[in-house]
């Protein structure tokens, strides 16, 4: 019966299904809202008030959606070469590192033009040689890449907190935290940024680094689909065997889209370290690792879906924040609770609604 | 119903009346990523500003971060309405603190368990070796095996320098005996992993281990249970964890953060809160080893007399605690 079905058009497909999921998570979020006595109207209004009302509120979500942008692409590219890439929070650790360690070696040494292009090649760097070994073990000792680079995220925590607590730790100090770099080595904020043009705008931890999300974004689009190593990796992903008969070299799609993986959630780190926090800290990642799962697969591993979805993850966040700190009922562990059943229907579930909405389609034609 | 609004509005007016005698405060609290229920150090400042809301009906604002960009972003939004004094919560919260109080110079901050050098912001670290240094002597005289274990929450300087008071502690009452030290994790799921906890627990006892100290937050719930199971002893830290397993628990290493939390509120409150840094050791009483009726049974006199000697030689110099933080070594 169903195979007499035709399949559903691309703008159902990518336009209808998120705005249902998304609608759906609202609807049982408003369900637990109203079970704690929130007016889920209300709530959503402060959510969104919250991340788009007013500039430090649209500088946070730009912020965190900088963030979705590395780690989503991060996760993109791998499963166009049908790896699942796990490690983004590792990899976005480590890239992290790079950054750190460079900036701490350097910064008294270099002017901004130099050390700034510097902190973007080591994050890369960093980050995808912490993706190549995973990737190694899969193409040439097959061991399964799902598992290796949830293990590495594991490393890369213990060597970080190695690292800060033992060898980098500014001296007489409690918290594990380098010195601050100097101002050359600090990428400047937007609200530094339009300060130069003579327009103010409230502080916030958006900084340059989300030009150059936008810049990963347009590249990685060229390279997937505009490149020949992009239409090898698709063919890896899509039917491997099929490539090799095709005369491509399935290992080596694996260690180059897994390296450019691993160096686009190093950019987290660029973000983090370079652009807000200026010294090397610990679990700066802070999640977004896992979260970019998520992105990629809302976004259908495109880079303007996972822009869109990053956007909608930025808001959660962000709102999120505002909702519990203008709500005192709701506690931060219902804010996780909402971007959960985000996660849960667009991510987890997402294809739930396609057997329901193709029937739908198949009659109203 | 006349009635009622005469009774409301003149008890109105009382109640201003006697707040107008003390200063008119909008106290705000951030807490960190453990979350206010993490039964230990959060959970402390939670009790604190929760009984200066009791005694003065002031009730204050609150947040709990998820990452290290909301610190600065929840510390601004309470001062751009006002809010003061504002509690931040754990060393991590110390660069948010400084960035924002600089910004907002009339507002008054307090920052726990880090120093911010700055004319409006009070800071309270406390000489947890002290208090940990009392309760290894404790764990020395009771232990039967000769060697006693130390179990530490997320590997960091802090949590370092409990372990090396500990093991200054157990080294004065008797050199002789073996301290082994267990450090739950590297990430901060370590706060609150009680099945580890557990697990390092049992290892300890299997190597010979009859008395543990966790100085590891929800983690040590594990430890105290698998202490209980296995018929040996443990040491609580941060509140009085006595009575979670009486007759277990051979004592709690205090560190009062709620008494921190209600002092800065309460002197804000009285108009005589000062800035500056406050340093809480035994002298005063800002750590210390606790004793109720869920442990006097286990502590004897002679425990007690010791113990109380060397608190006394603590607080007049006589004895010097090393700080694992100033070195970043623990040289015994």
């Amino acid at each position: 019966m169903s195979d007499l079905l035709q399949p559903l058009p691309r703008w159902i497909d990518v336009g209808v299904i998120p705005v249902l999921n998304v609608s759906m998570a609202m609807i049982v979020s408003s369900i637990l809202l109203l079970v704690v006595g929130i007016e889920p109207v209300e709530a959503v209004t402060i959510m969104l008030h919250g991340a788009f009302g007013y500039d430090e509120g649209i500088g946070y979500t730009l912020y965190y959606a900088t963030n979705f942008v590395f780690t989503g692409l991060a996760v993109a590219i791998a499963f166009h070469a049908g790896l699942f890439n796990i490690g983004g929070e590792g990899q976005a650790y480590i890239g992290g590192l790079g950054v750190g360690l460079a900036m701490l070696l350097l910064d008294s040494s270099m002017p901004a033009f130099l050390l700034l292009p510097i902190a973007l090649i080591m994050a890369a760097l960093f980050g995808g040689a912490w993706a190549l070994i995973p990737a190694y073990l899969q193409a040439y000792r097959g061991s399964h890449i799902v598992i290796t680079t949830i293990m590495f995220n594991f490393i890369a925590s213990a060597i970080m907190v190695y690292l800060m607590v033992n060898v980098l730790i500014m001296p007489g100090q409690q918290s594990p935290q380098t010195r601050e770099f100097a101002e050359s080595a600090q990428l400047p904020f937007m609200h530094e940024v339009f300060a130069w043009f003579g327009v103010n705008i409230s502080q916030s931890p958006l900084n340059l680094s989300i030009v150059w999300a936008v810049i990963c974004c347009i590249g990685l689009w060229l390279f997937i689909w505009r490149s020949r190593w992009g239409y090898e990796t698709r063919a890896v992903g899509f039917n491997e065997k099929a490539a090799v008969y095709g005369g491509i070299n399935p290992k080596r799609v694996v260690l180059i889209s897994m390296c450019i993986s691993g160096a686009l959630a190093g950019f987290v780190g660029f973000n983090e370290i370079s652009g807000v926090h200026h010294r090397l800290i610990l679990n700066f990642t802070a999640g977004y690792g896992f979260t970019g799962i998520a992105v990629s697969l809302m976004g259908r591993n495109h880079p303007v879906g996972i822009v869109l979805a990053s956007l909608l993850f930025g808001m959660l966040y962000q709102g999120g924040a505002e909702l519990a700190f203008e709500v005192p009922t709701v506690t931060r562990e219902m804010v996780v609770a909402i971007q959960g059943f985000v996660i849960l229907f667009s991510g987890a579930l997402a294809y739930m609604s396609t057997p329901f909405l193709t029937r739908l389609y198949n009659r109203w034609k | 119903m006349k009635l009622l609004h005469k009774l409301a509005t003149a008890s109105t007016i009382l109640m201003l009346s006697s707040a107008a005698l003390a200063v008119d405060i909008k106290p705000a609290v951030v807490f960190d990523m453990g979350g206010k229920f993490d039964k230990s150090f959060n959970q402390g400042v939670y009790d604190g500003v929760e009984r200066f809301k009791t005694e003065t009906g002031i009730s204050y604002r609150e947040f709990e971060v998820t990452n290290e960009a909301q610190r600065e972003q929840a510390i601004r939004k309470m001062a751009q309405r006002g809010l003061s004094p504002i509690i931040g919560v754990g060393f991590a919260q110390g660069p948010a603190i400084e960035k924002v109080a600089s910004e907002y110079p009339n507002l008054k901050f307090t920052i726990i368990d880090s120093v911010v050098d700055l004319p409006n912001v009070q800071s309270v670290v406390f000489k947890e070796h002290e208090g940990s240094f009392l309760v290894g002597i404790l764990a020395a005289m009771s232990s039967k095996t000769g060697k006693v274990g130390y179990i530490g929450g997320m590997d960091i300087p802090m949590i370092r320098a409990f372990g090396c008071g500990y093991a200054q502690g157990v080294k004065m009452a008797d050199p002789s005996i073996e301290v082994i030290q267990n450090m739950t994790g590297t990430t901060p799921t370590a706060w609150n992993d009680p099945g580890r906890g557990a697990e390092l627990s049992r290892g300890q006892f299997d190597r010979g281990v009859d008395i543990i100290y966790a100085a590891a937050g929800g983690t040590g719930v594990g430890v105290y249970q698998a202490a209980k199971d296995a018929g040996k002893m443990a040491i609580g830290v941060d509140s009085n964890q006595n009575h979670i397993h009486p007759g277990t628990m051979l004592t709690s290493m205090l560190k009062r953060v709620d008494v921190a939390a209600y002092n800065s509120y309460k002197a804000a409150y009285e108009g005589n809160w000062k800035a500056g840094i406050h340093v809480l050791g035994l002298k005063e009483d800002g750590v210390g080893w606790a004793l109720d009726e869920h442990n006097a049974s286990m502590i004897t006199d002679a425990m007690k007399a010791k113990v109380e000697q060397a608190r006394a030689d603590v607080i007049s110099g006589k004895i010097k605690v090393h700080d694992y933080r100033s070195n970043n070594a623990c040289d015994i």
